[in-house]
């Protein structure tokens, strides 16, 4: 029995029946990590208290006592996750020393339900970048083809749960960094709706944008995940009070009635043919299932990648001010005063691309710059949330691309910073709407890569996600 | 000559239990670096948590001044660098401030003038650094603390006038209970801006003047200020648009940077705070909860005490100065006769402190016994003053300090009249020269009959007895 290759679920049923305990469990998971240390997955592992963790939820469960949903099974959470006595180092030099001093309410959501947090992957740097190429710790590679990217900005996460090395992982999405690793890792992963995981202790990149979410090796698993870390915070005034479902009930095995919107705006001619072809089948399938395709229209979609770098970069720019070299992080060992401190330390500290960032959001939002590009692209925003909004008067979910193409390889986009903003293309305009969406595996290319299928549901509507992923999961698992 | 113009900014710390943006303690003092945690020490990845108490209190002191409260309200971030300012952006309120408009009445040599307030919006307070041999060191008890920001239209034409302006902005603010209103521990602080032009002439060029810690460097700095522009525009230059600091020891005010180095701040709608929504309802019901204002108070003073106006409005500037009153008048029911030694005796040696935000330090009920004594001519004037410079920072009960040393006046008129019987026949040429008419003499004998008892016997007393022996 290969426990590395089940489902978090499955693993769950192992632990439940006492196939397995979760010592053993998680000792396997770091015998996984040092094999397939050529990864570069995760930034820092912490097996001691991991095994303490797992050996505490043994003992619970010896003694009959109430488990949480999670119980003895081994979680990586992505480094800009808090958790105290754990290093966060957001895969940036700056922080490459910093301790947290406190703890995240998701990570603590994890912990409270008795998962076994095992180290902190790899990403890129403050969760800028799509290839996972940006970080201080070096690149992560894909455990489908290891010449190539496994995405970015969660690689680390959507690495790890690829190649076996936990069962399920932390992530976070600002603009596809959930979505597009876990399409090009060949798993599922989604960014819930903006509001439903609370940020605190998640350190910021665009705190409008940002969401956790979760990377599975299935759309289940998924649903397991987000009813654990969903939930009102009261640490995070952003963070909403809807009431959480039963996720995982509403996986119903039936698309019946299902009414799958298709933009065109998502079928250009720059599609990938073979990326298009898997998602042409993947609709057959539901349509052939009992679904109905309707044609919505998001004029607007072109946009969003504009909004996003506008507003992203500027808020960018003020959340990462507070790297100053004063309190935490790098303090540049020879400067002459407080403002050669500050450069000095920020030079020193961040990496290019977050540099290029900074530099775009506070241009963005100088006085003078401000009515013609951040005050704009709010407009637009609302332009494009309503534009949502319509087209899911029409619809229950709409299907699209995660990404034009499937992964390239390590070092191919590096210095063209176009083409690799233009990666996110299709996973940004849910970020800018504030929608949930959840990216799966619907096929593989002739070179074996995978291809991603997004998902998009309207706010608060996870439900229809994991419904409609799972059955599609299952269709593609039995040939159908 | 040159019109003075006049604007402030007033900064008013709130006394809410917590800070405004986490659940840390918002209290003044304590270890350095005691009352903080993630949120007020910009720790990676922590968020602002909104304190209710501090909107509240914000949009009381909106309502006391007669603003508009905004039903839709938005923080915005403040981005510039600076060691005391963790997150590196202030937490304020620009295009969408909680409150706007209103105005209050100041009186200055008998005449009032209605001074109007532009807006007033809540942000938080930065952390403060503390300079040392071994470095700067920062102490982030302060952060985050919320602070309102009173903003006043350039209404104001004279030192005078600002200071007034500020004290009745401080006397509302301690009515309300919302502040501690202090100048010196830095919970309340003002920003001057000074501008002169000529009758008929547009506004001129303003500077902006920083560090005024106490009324009395507001009224010099202001003064400073004016003949400084005038000496400029005298010899024919431009006035500089400016922010000068202050300096109170040297009496000088100095350009810190100018319109052209003046830094953007970037503002942009904070988006880890939902805007502010107020229902109508939730003004209405902070609007019942305010306390009576001076104005008030003062009314009833004159019409149900039998105070002057004047004297009624002197009383009630400060609420803890009225508060005391009060409860003075409760055990000891002659409020004319408190009245006079509050704003007589107690204000002189208030003012002998040289601190703006001096107390009484004597507590309420030993001040009525001791004017209870005072009043009952048990003791005399002199020995009241005395008892109450004695009794300042001290828990001591008169009553008692006067049985045991004594200090109460002879009221005895038969042994009095056996004093002075003495006293006129070893100065038979005083006697004399009273009863030709030289009412000077009257002191001499009260001067020797104090002698005579220790400084107790009853000036009054005295003087009938006097009156009655040259008459026999």
């Amino acid at each position: 029995m290969n426990y590395l290759k089940m489902d978090l679920w499955q693993v769950r049923e192992a632990l439940k029946t006492g196939k397995i305990t979760s010592v053993e469990l998680t000792k396997l998971c770091f015998k996984r990590i040092k094999e397939t240390s050529n990864l570069n997955t995760l930034i820092s592992t912490c097996e001691e208290f991991a095994l303490a963790s797992a050996k505490a939820v043994d003992e619970a469960r010896a003694s009959g006592q109430k488990l949480g949903a999670l119980a003895g099974i081994p979680i990586v959470i992505k480094d800009n996750i808090n958790l105290t006595g754990t290093k966060t180092t957001c895969a940036s030099k700056f922080l490459a020393n910093f301790v947290s001093p406190y703890t995240a309410t998701c990570a603590q959501k994890l912990v409270d339900a008795g998962a076994v947090i095992i180290g902190k992957a790899n990403m890129d740097e403050f969760a800028m970048g799509s290839s996972n190429e940006n970080s201080a710790f070096g690149v992560v590679r894909n455990p489908v083809n290891t010449d190539y990217v496994p995405g970015g900005s969660s690689g680390g996460s959507a690495s790890s749960v690829a190649s076996g090395q936990c069962f399920g992982a932390l992530g976070t999405d600002t603009g596809g960094s959930i979505r597009e690793p876990a399409s090009f890792c060949g798993i599922v992963g989604l960014k819930p709706t903006y509001g439903r995981v609370s940020r605190y202790g998640v350190v910021a990149f665009a705190s409008s944008l940002d969401q956790v979410g979760n990377l599975t090796r299935s759309v289940r698993d998924s649903a397991i995940m987000l009813g654990v870390i969903a939930g009102k915070d009261e640490h995070d005034m952003t963070s909403s009070s809807n009431a959480i479902p039963d996720y995982e009930k509403a996986i119903t095995g039936s698309v019946k009635g299902l009414k799958i919107g298709i933009a065109k705006q998502f079928f250009n001619d720059k599609l990938n043919s073979e990326v298009r072809s898997s998602l042409d089948k993947a609709i057959q399938t539901y349509v052939d299932n009992g679904a109905t395709k309707v044609e919505v229209d998001l004029p607007s979609l072109d946009t969003a990648l504009a909004v996003y770098y506008i507003l992203s970069s500027a808020e960018a720019a003020s959340n990462l001010a507070r790297f100053d070299g004063v309190k935490y992080g790098v303090q540049s060992k020879k400067f002459k005063d407080l403002v050669d401190l500050y450069f000095k330390s920020r030079t020193e500290g961040f990496g290019k691309e977050v540099k290029r960032r900074i530099m775009l959001g506070n241009y963005v939002l100088s006085s003078g710059y401000y009515d013609a590009f951040y005050r704009k692209a709010k407009r637009v925003q609302k332009v494009i949330r309503q534009e949502f909004e319509k087209a899911f008067e029409k619809c229950d979910i709409i299907v699209c691309p995660t990404t034009a193409n499937p992964a390239f390889k390590i070092g191919e986009k590096s210095n063209d910073h176009l083409a690799m903003y233009l990666t996110d293309i299709f996973t940004v305009p849910i970020n800018i709407a504030g929608l949930p969406a959840l990216s799966m595996p619907c096929g593989k290319n002739s070179e074996g890569l995978p291809i991603g299928m997004q998902l998009i549901a309207p706010h608060w509507k996870e439900t229809t996600l994991f419904n409609a992923g799972d059955f599609l999961e299952k269709a593609l698992k039995e040939g159908k | 000559m040159y019109k003075t113009v006049i604007g402030l900014e007033v900064h008013s710390e709130l006394n809410t239990e917590t800070k405004c943006f986490c659940s840390c303690k918002n209290h003044f003092g304590g270890e350095p670096n005691t009352h903080c945690c993630p949120v007020c020490t910009g720790m990676p990845g922590a968020l602002p948590m909104l304190n209710q108490k501090a909107v509240e209190y914000a949009i009381k002191m909106g309502l006391a001044v007669g603003c508009k409260i905004n039903k839709y309200s938005v923080f915005e971030r403040k981005n510039y660098f600076y060691p005391d300012l963790p997150k590196a952006y202030q937490i304020s309120q620009l295009e969408y401030p909680l409150c706007v408009g209103g105005g209050v009445e100041i009186e200055v040599e008998g005449k009032k003038k209605y001074i109007r307030l532009n807006r007033i919006h809540l942000e938080e307070d930065a952390g403060k650094l503390i300079h040392s041999n071994s470095g700067t060191l920062i102490d982030y008890n302060r952060g985050g603390v919320p602070l309102i920001e009173m903003v006043s239209e350039p209404d104001m034409s004279s030192p005078e006038e600002a200071v007034a302006f500020l004290q009745k902005l401080r006397s509302i603010l301690l009515y309300l209970g919302i502040s501690e209103a202090k100048m010196q521990e830095g919970n309340l602080r003002c920003d001057v801006n000074v501008s002169l032009h000529k009758e008929g002439e547009p506004l001129g060029t303003r500077s902006e003047m920083k560090n005024l810690n106490s009324f009395r460097a507001v009224t010099r700095a202001i003064k400073y200020e004016v003949l400084r522009q005038a000496e400029e525009l005298n010899a024919g230059r431009k006035i500089v648009q400016e922010t000068r600091r202050w300096d109170d020891n040297a009496g000088k005010s100095y350009s810190m940077r100018t319109k052209e180095d003046s830094q953007d701040y970037r503002y942009f709608p904070d988006p880890d705070i939902l805007p502010i929504e107020v229902e109508q309802e939730y003004i209405d019901k902070i609007a019942s909860t305010l306390p009576k204002l001076a104005g008030e108070r003062a009314k009833q003073y004159v019409e149900k005490m039998g105070l002057t106006e004047k004297d009624a409005e002197l009383l009630t500037q400060d609420r803890k100065i009225a508060d005391y009153f009060e409860t003075v008048v409760k055990s000891f029911n002659q409020p004319k006769f408190i009245c006079n030694w509050i704003l007589g005796e107690v204000f002189k040696k208030l003012n002998s402190l040289e601190n703006d935000d001096a107390e009484i330090e004597i507590n309420p009920e030993n001040m009525a016994k001791l004017l209870k004594l005072y009043h009952s001519e048990t003791i005399g004037q002199g020995t009241a003053r005395q008892l109450l410079d004695e009794l300042w920072g001290t828990d001591k009960n008169p009553e008692i300090i006067v049985k045991e040393r004594g200090l109460a006046q002879v009221n005895d008129t038969a042994g009095l009249e056996t004093i002075l019987k003495k006293i006129m026949a070893d100065n038979p040429k005083a006697v004399e020269e009273l009863k030709a008419g030289n009412q000077k003499m009257m002191a001499f004998f009260v001067g020797q009959s104090m002698k005579a008892t220790n400084g107790k016997a009853n000036p009054k007393l005295v003087n009938e007895i006097v009156q009655k022996l040259i008459k026999l």
